[in-house]
């Protein structure tokens, strides 16, 4: 019987390993500071998480279908910078849907290289990363991008504003999670992602059209890069051409710290939300307790490539082995 | 009490997980010179029972034995040290390296300055090739080997040092027939040797060829040795189920209907070239042959994995057109694939999902899949084909060969196909589970399927088939009725010899 129960407690340690990392993680530094767990600290670190954030979301698409995704960060750059520019030439209203379909195209392209042409994604990837990059530079010429009139535009909205006291990005934040989350675990098409991830070609003896889903899954990672740029044009008005630069990192080490396996087949987007939120806090406890910020840089890498030995040694059954 | 000491005796074997008891006292030897068959279905205890005899796992009880001394295995290492080698079912080579390099592999011989010998690697090999009679060489690559070579390097990596056991785990699973004789030739060299081999197989007919004894577990139990010689095939099924398996010829009693399928002149460059065939609803068509004799390739043509160079294709009298899985499967065409783990199944999905997954997008409710549609078609397939499973939340890579199997038949299944092609139906699946396979793919015929049934064990093909379609190199060489058809006249035609019977 003892037996029984410590076999279930394992694999509820197994399973939600991650969650209950992260309660502990938050009872420690509450701990060392009552700072950390006020509400306005709280909302204050979720909604600087939510770019980063809605961003990985996106790539969880993309690496449960069995793929990687290293092109965000610059894709991020690129989405802002063209958002901001067109809003002083063609108007906010118009500037929106264009920087979106400018950029579901970059999408688009990527999808057609990996999905279509069947290209290792991560030089692809790796590649488009400089590409982008190089392209957002033309498009601004090198210069920093500002809207002129900061104060009378709308657009600030989406970066900037509360409904009913919550900020706007935490909102946009959640529905997308929430309508993602839905979309993965409820839906054909989220079905098919898994699949295609978890086994290619059995997905194809399925009848499963492999192609066209890792494409789409480069469009909802486009999608969601979009929707982070429109949320740092509309909060900081103005940008430089770096801004994402980066991020495709640690975008990545939300989603693996979430639980997505890189070989693919596994992870969910509430999974990947709460390894945003461990990043977040974890920056942010750190901060409060006094740390250099140049040293969170390596804390915070510690602490992922722990979760993620702990995540494989929890469904190895064992810390190391000599065989995989 | 005249046999020589055992060269490995276990005595006792236990080892439990938490609340399994996998190994339940097992003892048993193997002498030198002796080829030991070790039987029993899937789950029975023997890759746990290797997994201990070669320091993977150590056990709660029992001692191992090798010659008088006792051992304890801590690591593979160890094991091929004390000369308790193993050559595995997957073959884990480096295929870039050369023969040499993977045979020496983790003990290349060394020089001053951990400078390679590559001429002492060299030499060391070429004995070791030697002995074992093949074509290629210690420079070759291992990559450009085919898999019957490759075990050979693998059984070369057992002879660097003096072994006393061999432990050969499923080693002809993916041989051809002559590959296969080969094999069984060092097999036997090393027996003269006085090596003693554990040979792990469910093929009957390979261990009444070449094994001496017969050890038989079931549920983790040891449950007796026989003398192969003294025994046969039925005696062995009833040790390892408890039952015996049933393989008489089974031509179907009840009507057929129209033609279902039926393919003209079917070509594929290289692969098949001019194949003809029908099957009728309520039919089993069998088709025998050779590993390479071009049927799984039919199969990927007709279910539109590959292009055929020629030929056409009809459905119930009308040419169909068929370039993808998605067009067989609208038309009614369903695959059980050769390869499960690779081709059959996401193993990392549940057990519902798999076998939903060639209708996901038709059960939808609005926008979502329907939880309760998903089931239902679960449910029935589970009660239809017994698959044994907790639930349908189960990773399918936790179930038995058999039962997975049972999942990819229901997958296809659920879709009601007018055509199910099932290639190699039984392969890796233990004895138990095979007969149920048999029935139900006669079933399905009684039920008016037509089902194409791809085997490469003549048993299997003689037992389900109503017609068989015989291959050789590409070509069919002749079809049989149930009636017509012997072991004799089958086997002279996939050998390409009564070419023109």
């Amino acid at each position: 019987m003892t037996g029984l129960t410590r076999q279930n407690l394992g694999t509820i340690v197994a399973k939600q390993g991650i969650l209950i990392a992260f309660a502990l993680f938050m009872i420690g530094f509450a701990m060392v500071n009552q700072r950390f767990i006020a509400l306005d600290n709280i909302s204050g670190v979720i909604r600087s998480s939510a770019i980063l954030g809605v961003m990985a979301i996106g790539v969880t698409f993309v690496v449960i279908g069995g793929n990687l995704d290293l092109s965000v960060g610059s894709m991020m750059s690129f989405s802002t910078i063209v958002v901001l520019d067109l809003h002083d030439k063609i108007g906010p209203g118009l500037a929106i849907p264009a920087m979106f379909a400018l950029t579901l195209l970059l999408g688009a392209f990527i999808g057609f290289l990996v999905g279509y042409l069947k290209l290792n994604s991560l030089i692809v990837t790796l590649g488009m990363l400089s590409a982008i990059h190089g392209l957002t530079l033309t498009w601004s010429g090198g210069k920093n991008m500002d809207i002129a009139d900061k104060s009378g535009t709308w657009f600030s909205f989406f970066g900037q504003d509360r409904i009913m006291g919550i900020p706007v990005p935490i909102l946009i934040f959640a529905f997308l999670a929430a309508v993602l989350a839905m979309v993965l675990s409820r839906t054909a098409f989220g079905r098919k992602v898994y699949a295609v991830g978890g086994n290619g070609q059995a997905a194809t003896f399925s009848g499963i059209p492999r192609a066209r889903i890792v494409f789409m899954t480069y469009l909802v990672s486009a999608f969601c890069v979009a929707v982070a740029g429109l949320l740092q044009a509309s909060r900081s008005l103005g940008s430089q051409n770096t801004v994402g630069q980066g991020m495709e990192l640690e975008v990545l080490a939300a989603v693996i710290l979430g639980g997505a396996s890189l070989m693919g087949g596994s992870g969910t987007v509430f999974k990947t939300v709460i390894g945003v939120l461990i990043l977040g806090f974890i920056q942010n406890g750190l901060l409060l307790a006094g740390l250099d910020f140049y040293v969170q840089y390596m804390v915070t890498w510690a602490i992922i490539i722990l979760a993620v030995w702990l995540d494989i040694a929890a469904k190895r059954g064992h810390l190391w082995s000599p065989i995989a | 009490m005249t046999s020589p000491s055992p060269v490995l005796r276990l005595e006792g074997i236990v080892k439990t997980f938490p609340g399994v008891r996998a190994l339940d006292g097992v003892s048993f030897d193997v002498r030198p010179g002796e080829v030991h068959a070790l039987m029993g279905e899937n789950g029975a205890g023997k890759s746990t029972l290797m997994k201990v005899l070669g320091g993977v796992l150590a056990p709660n009880d029992g001692q191992i034995y090798v010659g008088d001394a006792p051992v304890v295995m801590t690591s593979p290492q160890e094991a091929k040290a004390k000369g308790v080698v193993f050559i595995h079912q997957e073959l884990s080579l480096a295929g870039e390296l050369s023969v040499a390099e993977n045979i020496f592999l983790g003990e290349l011989p060394l020089k001053s300055f951990g400078r390679v010998d590559w001429q002492k690697l060299y030499a060391d090999t070429d004995r070791i090739l030697k002995t074992l009679n093949v074509s290629f060489t210690a420079r070759t690559r291992v990559g450009s080997l085919s898999i019957a070579n490759q075990q050979m390097v693998e059984i070369g990596r057992a002879l660097t040092v003096d072994p006393r056991a061999v432990i050969f785990d499923e080693p002809t699973a993916s041989l051809t027939d002559a590959e296969k004789v080969v094999l069984f030739d060092v097999i036997a060299d090393l027996q003269a040797s006085g090596v003693g081999v554990i040979y792990i197989s469910h093929r009957m007919e390979e261990i009444f060829k070449i094994t001496d004894r017969i050890s038989v577990l079931r549920d983790g139990q040891y449950r007796g040795t026989l003398v192969t010689a003294e025994t046969d095939e039925d005696k062995v099924t009833q040790l390892m189920i408890g039952r015996s398996l049933d393989l008489s010829r089974n031509a179907s009693q009840h009507q057929m209907g129209d033609t279902a399928l039926e393919v003209r002149g079917l070509s594929c460059g290289i692969l098949f070239e001019d194949v003809s065939f029908a099957v009728r609803k309520g039919e089993v068509l069998g088709f025998y042959g050779l590993v390479g004799a071009g049927r799984t390739e039919i199969a990927e043509t007709i279910f539109g994995l590959r292009e055929p160079s020629a030929g056409q294709i009809l459905l119930n009298g009308l040419e169909v057109q068929i370039t993808s899985p998605i067009d067989a499967i609208r038309h009614g065409i369903s695959l059980v694939p050769e390869d499960r783990k690779d081709q059959g199944l996401v193993l990392g999905m549940s057990c519902r999902d798999n076998m939903t997954l060639p209708q996901i997008g038709r059960l939808t409710k609005g926008p979502f899949i329907s939880d309760r549609a998903e089931i239902a078609i679960f449910d029935k397939y589970r009660d239809k084909l017994d698959i044994r499973t907790p639930g349908w939340r189960q990773t399918v890579g936790n179930l038995s060969g058999g039962n997975q199997q049972k999942i990819v038949i229901g997958k296809w299944l659920s879709m009601h196909p007018e055509v199910l092609i099932v290639d190699e139906p039984t392969r890796g699946i233990d004895v138990g589970s095979k007969s149920e396979i048999h029935n139900l793919i006669r079933d399905l015929a009684a039920q008016g399927f037509a089902v194409i049934v791809i085997s490469s064990e003549m048993p299997e093909v003689l037992h389900v088939s109503d017609r068989i379609v015989a291959m050789f190199g590409g070509r069919v060489m002749r079809e049989f009725t149930s009636e017509e058809v012997t072991e004799d006249n089958l086997i002279q035609a996939i050998s390409g010899i009564a070419a023109n019977a």
